[in-house]
């Protein structure tokens, strides 16, 4: 393995945290050069994630994974690669590098980030603090995005959970906010711990494999050539090689192999941030007791970090684990679609709403996942993004409403787009994303999603997947239930009478919440009018997943 | 019948081996001459001068003692008493700059700062517990052993009656006199078994005292089963009540609760590490896993890894669940360094079965970042106690505002404890359930994770406590006096650098140090 270095990937990393650490040295009463510092910091890095997502080059990707995708063996290939050993005795080096599904997330924790500074102008309290932990929280974000090294990601993930913590219960919503926080990291945490004890099995059988047949390993030079290693590529070709595939794992019986015992637990352990039924219970709660540009992050772009990891170390680790288990995963994330829309609809609180919806979207990421083919995954990916700028500009229109009437309760608000009309606006474009409105970013996610279900698992996976035409019938009850929740919100909140009595002093809102509101409501256009600009892109990350699971056939 | 095991007579290497402890003799004299004939007025240099002193033989060990993966036979030395491999050097290293940073500590305790003896004290165990870690000798390990505790007995109980009248001091007094004198009936107690344990080994192994000669000659097959497991089981009882594993536990929050806090610190960090550091190469020496001994006809690994791993599931799991209800910091973080232990029991379960030494350079990480993160957790607590004149959790509200550097020293501390990165712990934490994976004790591993979730539970609330809660002091501010500023930042730097840039040096060093006891 060589050492590369084009260190834009380390930019976007270091921006925030070198940020984070300066602002803890200045004085705390200094609270506009923190802020700028702030802002400096997130929009330097959303410049470089802007360059990553439009020089990442799609053709080269198809190109360099074509033996993934036609035979589904060999290594997946990242493009703006860093890769410096960090740890030599236990096989970790420090490896950054985005695919086609990676450099979308990458923009998007991007504009969550930077928007999230914006919205977060006013807050007063301790706002050194404040900004520390969220750039802290927002370089942890990016690092699990961009790791290639499994070790390297685990790291990141756990980094991101606790200034989560220190956010939610220093500055969210005082009724609930110590409750949700403890909540929200006990979940995530027992998710991930559980699946970083299956990660360490795999490393080991792959270490030992590879002692065995240094041979297999010789072949690809590009790795690192030593035989235990946390490389997501030297475990993953492991698995190709067939070293989780020995029967009878644990005298647990013919049919289990290390893979499919496995893959539950790392998939699921992941797919608790990304809210899947029933381990969602701890994301509304979160959304809601968190501060704005914190539910921002959090069902913006945490979520993502769920799905995406799952996906990763879940389904492109394990392609066998999950031929087996996504059949019948399948149905929770069907029940997170349907349950969670139909929970949205009864709530009174504007930000549960909200919450509720992202348990429902998040839902469609893991449907897309879930069938297995090229349509289906590449709408996940598009809807990773859509729903990321969508529920991220979702909670920013919440968050500057409450802070203007100091309520949340959707029956006693009203009109309020006589007073902020913008905010209106946005969030009505925001409502459409959200039922799928042609012309929009959510029709363009949503709609491969579902002629991927229609389509099903590919044969050569499963044989008899007629089921998921079902699904995709019952699914769609969540969208109708999606325009029932988002028009009842829209028309009790925006619309109606305005109270001047009730709330007296609605001031306009500030130039940063503005240019936060325009820059995220932009990509929901572009995306819808313009899919291609990001769905080539994820396209080509993802056929080489399929082309795993398939196995080329 | 095999070979005895020799011994090296190389003259360099042998001093070169104990020169820590040399240096430390000659500290200690000079902290006595000081102490003795200073005038009061210039006593403050007594703390200065054993401080700054055991961090350079601290420096100095890590740069002279010898490091070069030879032979058992050829790092024997001085008739067998000792063993100089890296394992040794790096508890070394580790006590000896703890032991520095402790008596900086004791500087800012004012019961203890201008108390000659008490540096003393300190110095006398830190070359007991340097001396451990090294130990070959049944003989060896008792002395060193014996002279680590008695001190720590005396160090317990070191807070005297005030002369003038104070009620709150006279507590302290107290609870101080009860600690040491409850520390010190436990102590002793299992110093009995361990002995006895130790002179059955003795008689069995045919009048060896040297653990390796003693490995082979129990391998070899010519005694019962039954009388040696015996011998096991009482030495797990004197080495279980050195680390606080259940049940030999019950002294721990008494005496973490009752001893002045800088003796509270050194008894959960030096007294551990080289507990087990003497652990490991006591467990390996004397009952050696197949690959260890020439000859092999009774391997008596199996018992101990069994043994272990039950030991750790209950520490880890009994600790962390009664810290939870604790109210009093002190004893929370008793009861955590309970369930620490048990997660290093994990990794000491791993030594047999994982051939690569990955157990032993796993302990020996952990013990590394975790002396420092006690030691940077009670140096924050003594200047949060000695602002306060309290030691309850609910105390500590508002700590952020009064002092945001101290709050924060708390903060690394306890996340480096829950094993969050870039704090330590996670690598500590992450190198022990790898080693436990890699013996084929997932099942251990599992547990071990969820109970790392539960500790996440309390250590976070203090965090809480810390930066959400508010009090009435919340506007007055915490001063940090020198010394302290110097403990804190260095434990600080120290646990974050190990959880990040140095990581992978340190990890390399202690796997050299795990290879070394796998290594005939």
């Amino acid at each position: 393995m060589e050492t590369q270095f084009s260190g834009i990937l380390t930019g976007i990393l270091a921006f925030p945290f070198i940020a984070a650490i300066i602002i803890l040295f200045i004085d705390k009463e200094q609270k506009d050069v923190i802020r700028t510092i702030a802002a400096f910091a997130t929009g330097a890095s959303l410049i470089l994630a802007a360059l990553v997502f439009f020089t990442y080059d799609a053709d080269a990707a198809r190109t360099a994974n074509d033996s993934l995708i036609n035979s589904g063996t060999g290594v997946l290939a990242f493009q703006f690669v860093d890769r410096i050993t960090w740890i030599k005795e236990l096989g970790v080096s420090y490896q950054l590098g985005v695919d086609g599904l990676s450099a979308p997330m990458v923009l998007l924790t991007g504009l969550a980030s930077f928007a999230g500074v914006m919205i977060s102008w006013g807050i007063e309290d301790r706002v050194r603090e404040f900004m520390a932990f969220f750039l802290l929280l927002v370089a942890g974000v990016y690092g699990v995005f961009i790791s290639t090294d499994i070790f390297l990601l685990l790291f990141f993930y756990e980094l991101a959970i606790f200034p989560m913590y220190f956010l939610i219960a220093g500055w969210g919503w005082v009724q609930l906010r110590e409750y949700a926080a403890m909540k929200l990291t006990l979940y995530i945490l027992i998710g991930s711990v559980i699946a970083l004890v299956g990660i360490l099995v795999l490393y080991f059988q792959a270490g030992a494999f590879f002692t065995n047949h240094p041979e297999e390993l010789a072949k690809y030079p590009e790795l690192q050539q030593v035989a235990y290693s946390f490389d997501f590529n030297h475990i993953q070709l492991a698995g190709q090689l067939g070293a989780y595939n020995e029967a009878n794992y644990l005298g647990l019986g013919h049919g289990v192999t290390m893979a499919r015992f496995w893959f539950p637990f790392i998939f699921l352990g992941f797919a608790v941030l990304a809210g899947i039924f029933p381990f969602h219970n701890w994301s509304p709660d979160g959304h809601v007791a968190a501060p704005t540009a914190v539910s921002m992050i959090h069902a913006g772009v945490l979520m993502k970090l769920g799905a995406l990891t799952a996906m990763r170390l879940g389904v492109q680790l394990l392609p066998d684990g999950a031929r087996v288990h996504l059949p019948w995963i399948i149905f929770l994330a069907l029940t997170n679609v349907v349950y969670g829309a139909f929970i949205a609809f009864r709530q009174r609180d504007f930000k549960y709403v909200i919450g509720f919806s992202s348990v429902s979207h998040m839902g469609l990421v893991s449907l897309g996942v879930a069938t297995m083919n090229t349509t289906g995954m590449t709408g996940a990916g598009l809807q990773m993004f859509s729903h990321g700028v969508m529920t991220a500009l979702f909670f920013s229109c919440v968050g500057m409403v409450y802070d203007r009437a100091h309520t949340r309760d959707i029956p006693s608000l009203g009109g309020f787009i006589k007073k902020m009309p913008l905010v209106a606006v946005a969030f009505i474009i925001g409502g459409l994303v959200s039922m799928g409105m042609p012309g929009l970013s959510g029709f363009v996610a949503e709609f491969p999603i579902f002629v991927g279900l229609w389509r099903g698992v590919p044969d050569s996976i499963l044989k008899n997947s007629n089921y998921y035409g079902i699904i995709a019938i019952a699914a769609a009850l969540g969208i109708i239930l999606t325009a029932a929740y988002v028009l009842r919100v829209v028309g009790q909140v925006f619309f109606g009478e305005f109270d001047e009595e009730k709330f007296p002093d609605i001031t306009p809102i500030r130039i940063q919440d503005r240019v936060a509101i325009y820059m995220l409501t932009v990509w929901l256009i572009v995306l819808g009018v313009y899919p291609k600009i990001m769905s080539g892109m994820i396209e080509s990350a993802v056929a080489p997943v399929v082309g795993l699971l398939t196995g080329g056939k | 019948m095999p070979e005895l095991m020799q011994f090296s007579s190389d003259d360099t290497r042998s001093f070169l081996a104990i020169l820590p402890e040399i240096l430390m003799t000659i500290l200690l004299l000079i902290v006595i001459y000081m102490d003795l004939f200073l005038p009061a007025s210039r006593r403050k240099s007594v703390g200065y001068m054993a401080g700054i002193g055991m961090l350079v033989i601290g420096g100095l060990s890590w740069l002279l003692v010898p490091s070069d993966g030879l032979k058992v036979s050829e790092q024997l030395i001085l008739g067998g008493m000792v063993r100089s491999d890296d394992l040794a050097k790096i508890f070394t290293v580790m006590v000896t700059l703890v032991g520095g940073l402790t008596c900086m500590m004791g500087m800012g305790d004012s019961r203890l700062r201008y108390k000659g003896e008490f540096y003393a004290l300190i110095i006398i165990a830190t070359m007991g517990a340097s001396l451990l870690s090294s130990a070959a000798d049944l003989v060896m390990i008792f002395i060193s052993l014996e002279t680590l505790s008695i001190t720590l007995y005396v160090l317990s109980g070191f807070v005297r009656r005030p002369e003038t009248p104070d009620a709150t001091q006279e507590a302290f007094a107290t609870r101080s006199a009860e600690s040491g004198m409850k520390y010190f009936l436990f102590g002793a107690f299992t110093s009995a078994f361990l002995l006895y344990g130790l002179s059955l080994l003795y008689g069995f192994s045919g009048g060896h005292t040297n653990i390796y000669r003693i490995g082979e000659a129990l391998a070899s097959g010519r005694q019962d089963d039954a009388p040696i497991i015996v011998a096991l089981m009482l030495v797990a009882v004197g080495f279980g009540f050195k680390i606080s594993a259940v049940p030999f536990h019950f002294w721990t929050p008494d005496v973490y609760e009752g001893s002045p806090t800088p003796v509270t610190s050194f008894i959960s960090v030096v007294s551990k590490a080289a507990s087990f550091a003497v652990l490991t190469r006591f467990l390996l020496a004397v009952f050696p896993p197949a690959e260890l001994v020439t000859v092999h006809i009774k391997n008596y690994s199996e018992i101990w890894v069994q043994l272990l791993s039950i030991l750790a599931v209950i520490t880890m799991t009994l600790g962390n669940v009664v810290a939870l209800s604790q109210r009093n910091i002190k004893r929370l973080i008793a009861y955590s360094s309970i369930a620490q232990a048990g997660y290093t029991l994990m990794g000491v379960a791993a030594i047999a079965t994982t051939k690569s030494g990955d157990g032993a350079a796993a302990v020996a990480y952990y013990m590394f970042m975790y002396v420092f993160t006690n030691t940077l957790f009670f140096a924050c607590l003594i200047l949060f106690t000695n602002a306060t004149g309290s030691e309850t959790i609910a105390d500590m509200a508002g700590l952020s505002r009064r002092n945001p550097w101290l709050a924060m020293g708390i903060t690394i501390a306890l996340l480096s404890l829950a094993g969050i990165p870039p704090a330590a712990g996670f690598i500590g934490k992450f190198l022990l359930f790898r080693a436990a994976v890699d013996a084929g004790l997932t099942w251990l591993a599992v547990i071990g994770v969820l109970n790392a979730i539960i500790a996440l539970y309390y250590y976070l609330v203090v965090i809480k406590v810390m930066y959400v809660d508010r009090s009435a002091d919340d506007e007055k501010p915490i001063a940090v006096p020198a010394p302290y500023g110097f403990v804190m930042a260095a434990s600080a730097v120290a646990i974050l650098l190990l959880g990040t840039f140095l990581i992978s040096p340190v990890v390399d060093w202690a796997t050299q140090a795990g290879l070394d006891l796998f290594r005939l």
